[in-house]
């Protein structure tokens, strides 16, 4: 399968924080989940993806091309939608349009209006008198409106509520029935991804996890439950992190089977939700960061 | 054509699909040479990821259900229903054995376990 978005190896540091040769590849014609922490490199992630910072080592290419040679030619193709306000305040989405359309060979003003009276967006009012609802709904009308093959959205369900995160679920749907677009976004609604995500992307401390296919992840990973004296150095060793209490304890396991297979029916496996994973991955690494392999 | 998920079962999502698409078939609902919707569609319209419908559809293929054409999309195949139907007699031999032996082992006698048997089928529709 094609990839439209590859980093290879890609590292990056900041104070006091380090993006660590970062592997990540996204195919074409699905949609990727991006998770994680807060403050464990999404954004940066999304930012060398965007050319909006640039790595240390390693490569970032796009649509097979890299961004020294083809940067105009690789954002023509991208539709990018912020969770923070990047329009301009004090003019209106009809001024706004204007910015932007020359600079999109592509731009399309019948899809521009089909967005604009599906959301219901007034062109004559000022920005700064939109809800955040509203500013989103723009921000993705002025992504969705030059054809773009790649749409990369960085939170872009925080902070809106459960019915416009619904239809909005809807368009990205709608988006993906040609089969030839690509959607990569990160989000902490991981409630979300269940509804769209086929690929989920994992990082944490600024290192990839993993990128599995979505079902892929509860056929892997299970929340073990059982009484705590089952826990000993060697069987602890299976699991990512381990909540104890006075009645039992609590584990993440990323080999199903082979818990199964150790444990047998002393022990409850359940389903484990991203939230689940993120949580314990988290656990796991304060406690012992060797788990992985 | 009906499919229904639900999101608190322990199945995965894909095999729901598959299973309640082959319910379909055997029911005749489905004929040979009917078109499903594309995996694209589907995905939208269940609310779920299009690598689901696509695992669904594969396995589904897998088995002998239907068939895809490329650029045409998936139609559900010519079924050999005698041999489903055959299959599916004979997991219910084996299920019926496993009930009678149990009975057994508790000493409950062919009448009860009839009446069990009559009082769980009336149950269930």
């Amino acid at each position: 399968m094609e990839n439209v978005i590859e980093l290879n190896n890609v590292t990056k540091s900041f104070k006091g924080f380090e993006l660590k040769d970062l592997s990540i590849s996204v195919k074409k014609g699905f949609v990727t989940g991006f998770i994680g922490g807060n403050g464990v490199g999404k954004s940066t992630t999304i930012k060398l993806i965007m050319n909006l910072l640039r790595p240390d080592s390693g490569e970032v290419s796009l649509f097979g091309m890299n961004y020294r040679e083809h940067e105009k030619e690789i954002k023509q193709r991208i539709g990018f939608v912020f969770d923070n306000n990047i329009l301009y305040e004090n003019i209106t989405l009809s001024e706004m349009k204007r910015i932007i359309k020359p600079a999109y060979k592509n731009w399309d003003d019948t899809i521009f209006q089909h967005y604009v009276n599906l959301f219901e967006l007034p062109l004559k009012k000022q920005i700064k008198t939109f809800s955040k609802g509203m500013l989103m709904k723009a921000s993705l009308t002025f992504a969705l409106s030059h054809h773009a093959e790649l749409i990369i959205m960085d939170e872009p369900t925080s902070g809106l509520d459960p019915i416009f995160r619904r239809e909005l679920l809807d368009i990205l749907h709608d988006i993906m029935q040609d089969g030839e677009k690509t959607i990569f976004f990160s989000t902490h609604i991981t409630t979300d991804l269940d509804r769209i995500a086929d690929y989920i992307t994992f990082i944490h401390n600024g290192q990839h996890i993993f990128t599995k296919e979505h079902y892929k992840i509860e056929e892997d990973y299970a929340i073990v439950k059982g009484e705590t004296n089952l826990l000993d150095r060697d069987t602890e060793r299976e699991f990512i992190g381990i909540r104890r209490s006075n009645y039992g304890f609590e584990a993440l396991t990323m080999n199903r089977q082979r818990t199964q297979n150790i444990f047998g029916n002393t022990v409850i496996l359940e389903k484990p939700t991203l939230e689940d994973i993120m949580l314990y991955t988290k656990k796991g690494n304060d406690n012992y960061v060797e788990s992985y392999s | 054509m009906h499919i229904l998920i639900s999101n608190s079962s322990k199945e995965p999502i894909y095999n729901q699909i598959t299973e309640q698409i082959k319910g379909l078939v055997l029911s005749g609902e489905l004929k040979a040479g009917d078109v499903l919707p594309s995996m694209r569609q589907l995905a939208k319209d269940l609310h779920i990821s299009v690598i689901t419908t696509k695992r669904a559809y594969e396995e589904l293929e897998r088995e002998g259900f239907i068939f895809s054409v490329v650029g045409k999309g998936s139609f559900v195949s010519e079924q050999n229903n005698e041999m489903i139907l055959e299959q599916k007699r004979k997991a219910i031999e084996e299920q019926l054995l496993a009930a009678i032996q149990n009975s057994k082992e508790i000493g409950l006698e062919l009448t009860e376990l009839q009446e069990l048997l009559t009082l769980l089928y009336k149950e269930d529709t």
